[in-house]
């Protein structure tokens, strides 16, 4: 469809007075020089969960399953810097291991998202009105049900667990993708490029491969860096409930759902956990964000 | 959206894409879906100007009734969804279904006769969607009481706190961004990244943090309970919190946008307050992205509300389901998901629906289509 069908009512407004302009560049060049501090910070939190979940033996000495009752529910000090939980392990050490679980967790539950939703919105965005529309509705059915319930009908279906975990959350999160997707390819195939590559006699595999699939992927990657945050703390609601990876894994969640029990008596147990889980979730979203407004600013 | 299970990312193509939803109504009866051919669009666009508002009432009431459909058709899918989750579990059906008393021979001959389950699975098939046509969702082979009776006492519970948390989200939306659009530079980017990191908050942490500093340090509310406002009032805060910052950041986008526009000026000029202009003409035109949204995120407070039942201890749907998932209790997971897969339908429908009575512009021919271009 051409620019020409757009009323002319709903067309960007044209800046009248030359103040809009120079708001506007003012708030560019303060974008510019505010990003670098959010998004360093953001680099350096990720950084952090990167070596937590690769080498934790670099963070903490302290072993994350081994209980020591003799000092069970005591505050944060020196020896144990966010305290002890109720068996006495030290909640940092179990924190530092838990990075490990959350983020394959987020990772594969994210890749399956994409990957999936990828598929579906190419094949709906290249695709005849008919199927587009069947695609498109079975997304949409998809997309009714609410995630945290979505996954629950799939955990009580195929058995808790931590694959059917993933699987579950990875299954909820494949809407959102393919309809980002279905629009781009649509943009995309409707572009005059497309229609060039096409009057020049490409085969339609090639153009697909060629032409399509590289302009209409650009903005997964910068989704599903958004996207990881949200399914990390999915992740961390389902095993909060019990149905993720179960005790003593010290996953973040599953800490959580620990420390409820103790809130009265030990309250320490509840923060850090938290605090970690919220950290990588805004972290992932500062990031893609900076990432997507880079994005923007490459396209036309 | 992005927003899977929270929804940290906001991305213009989010906030639109649910109004492109409207304009492209699944299988319209009516015909009244142009195709997608570029030659007619100015054309059409033409002729709808020069034929204003005479036929405006069919064309909505086509509209209508092209949602509804969709609607049904939504309701239907899940429905299916669901019971091909059950004949695709792996394992024998039966054994899915009776969970835990798979070896019971009495409750295996009666799960056979309830679900037809002698017969083909196409008549298994009809025989669900006949049952589910009378209100029949089975019956929990654990706690030995019909499906139906099981949600109906829950279900109030979870409407109760889901109502309060989204009237909490709506106010803090509103005023936030009230607060917040067209002002200064500084008092804005400290609002957004207050409301990054709630958003980016599990609620059930928010809640358990709620939990320990005002029941278990400040004892203004119970720990645990259902019954009471005092019961209510922190689970609600939980959901209700994040939800509100992440209508805020829709509402401030639109109420920025509709102070850029010429009418907000011309009403400064004729003398209004900045407030008065947002709170009279600006709310107006900004709520309507922000209506959209407020829809699509039932699918976030009923998630919200499972989880922070079990914080807060609360009956509801969640600790239902819960519970069933524990004890394999089928039927009552199914019709769980079913029930909040039919409330979310209901509720978009319902606002889209909205959407035709209050944005006259709908009513047009294909409007949304070629603002969409």
């Amino acid at each position: 469809m051409s620019a020409l069908a757009l009323p002319v009512s709903l067309r960007p407004q044209a800046s009248a007075s030359g103040a809009r302009e120079r708001a506007l560049a003012r708030a560019t060049a303060a974008q510019h020089r505010r990003r670098p501090a959010g998004v360093i910070l953001a680099a350096a939190i990720m950084g952090l969960v990167l070596l937590a979940a690769f080498a934790p033996q670099l963070l903490t000495a302290a072993d994350p399953i081994a209980a020591d009752l003799l000092a069970a529910n005591q505050p944060p000090s020196a020896a144990h810097l966010a305290g002890t939980d109720y068996l006495g392990r030290d909640v940092f050490c179990r924190i530092v291991y838990g990075a490990r679980y959350s983020l394959v967790i987020g990772l594969t539950a994210t890749a399956i998202s994409v990957l999936a939703g990828l598929l579906l919105g190419l094949a709906a965005g290249i695709s005849p009105r008919w199927a587009d529309s069947l695609i498109s509705r079975a997304v949409d059915v998809l997309a009714s049900f609410p995630s945290i319930l979505l996954a629950l009908v799939v955990i009580a279906v195929a058995g808790p667990g931590l694959v059917n975990l993933i699987a579950a959350l990875g299954l909820s999160g494949i809407p959102g993708y393919a309809r980002v997707v279905r629009a781009q390819t649509l943009q995309v195939v409707r572009s005059g490029y497309v229609e060039q590559a096409r009057a020049l006699g490409l085969s339609r595999p090639r153009l697909i491969a060629a032409h399509v699939l590289p302009n209409a992927l650009g903005v997964v990657p910068v989704l599903a860096t958004i996207g990881l945050g949200g399914a990390i703390s999915g992740a961390a609601a389902l095993s909060f409930i019990g149905l993720g990876p179960q005790p003593p894994t010290p996953e973040w969640g599953a800490i959580l759902a620990e420390s409820r029990n103790y809130l009265r008596v030990a309250w320490w147990t509840g923060i850090l956990p938290g605090a970690a889980l919220t950290a990588t979730v805004i972290a992932s979203t500062v990031l893609g964000r900076a990432w997507q407004a880079r994005y923007e600013r490459r396209q036309p | 959206m992005t927003a899977v299970i929270s929804y940290p990312a906001l991305s213009s193509e989010e906030v639109v894409a649910p109004l492109a939803g409207l304009s492209q109504s699944a299988p319209s009866p009516a015909g009244d879906d142009p195709a997608p051919s570029e030659s007619n669009q100015p054309a059409k666009a033409a002729s709808a100007a020069s034929r204003p508002s005479t036929r405006g009432w069919p064309r909505l009431l086509r509209r209508g009734f092209a949602r509804l459909a969709q609607a049904a058709f939504m309701i239907w899918a899940a429905a299916s969804l669901t019971f091909a989750a059950v004949q695709l579990a792996p394992g024998e059906t039966i054994d899915t279904l009776l969970g835990v008393n798979a070896n019971d021979p009495v409750m295996r001959a009666q799960v056979i006769q309830d679900w037809g389950l002698d017969h083909p699975v196409a008549v298994q098939y009809l025989l669900y969607f006949w049952r589910l046509a009378h209100g029949d969702l089975g019956v929990s082979y654990v706690e030995h009481r019909p499906v139906a009776a099981l949600l109906a006492d829950v279900f109030p519970a979870t409407a109760e706190l889901t109502l309060w948390a989204f009237a909490i989200a709506v106010v803090l939306a509103v005023v936030l961004a009230v607060a917040t659009s067209g002002g200064s530079r500084l008092g804005r980017a400290l609002s957004q990244a207050v409301e990054l990191a709630v958003v980016s908050a599990p609620p059930f942490w928010i809640g358990m943090l709620l939990l320990a500093v005002f029941s278990f340090r400040l004892g203004w509310f119970p720990v645990a309970g259902t019954s009471g406002w005092r019961a209510v009032a922190l689970p609600a805060l939980a959901i209700g919190w994040p939800i509100g910052c992440y209508l805020a950041q829709v509402l401030r986008e639109g109420l920025d946008r509709a102070l850029e526009q010429p009418f907000a000026l011309t009403a400064r000029a004729r003398g209004l307050r900045l407030r008065d202009v947002k709170l009279r003409h600006g709310l107006r035109h900004a709520a309507l992205p922000a209506l959209t949204m407020s829809g699509l995120t039932v699918g976030n407070l009923l998630g919200g509300a499972v989880i922070c039942e079990t914080v807060f201890g609360r009956a509801g749907l969640g600790q239902l389901a819960l519970h069933a998932i524990n004890a394999k209790d089928i039927p009552v997971i199914l019709a769980a998901g079913l029930l909040s897969a039919a409330v979310f339908v209901a509720v978009t429908t319902a606002v889209d629906l909205a959407y035709l009575a209050v944005d006259p512009r709908l009513r047009g021919a294909g409007t949304w289509q070629e603002a969409k271009a």
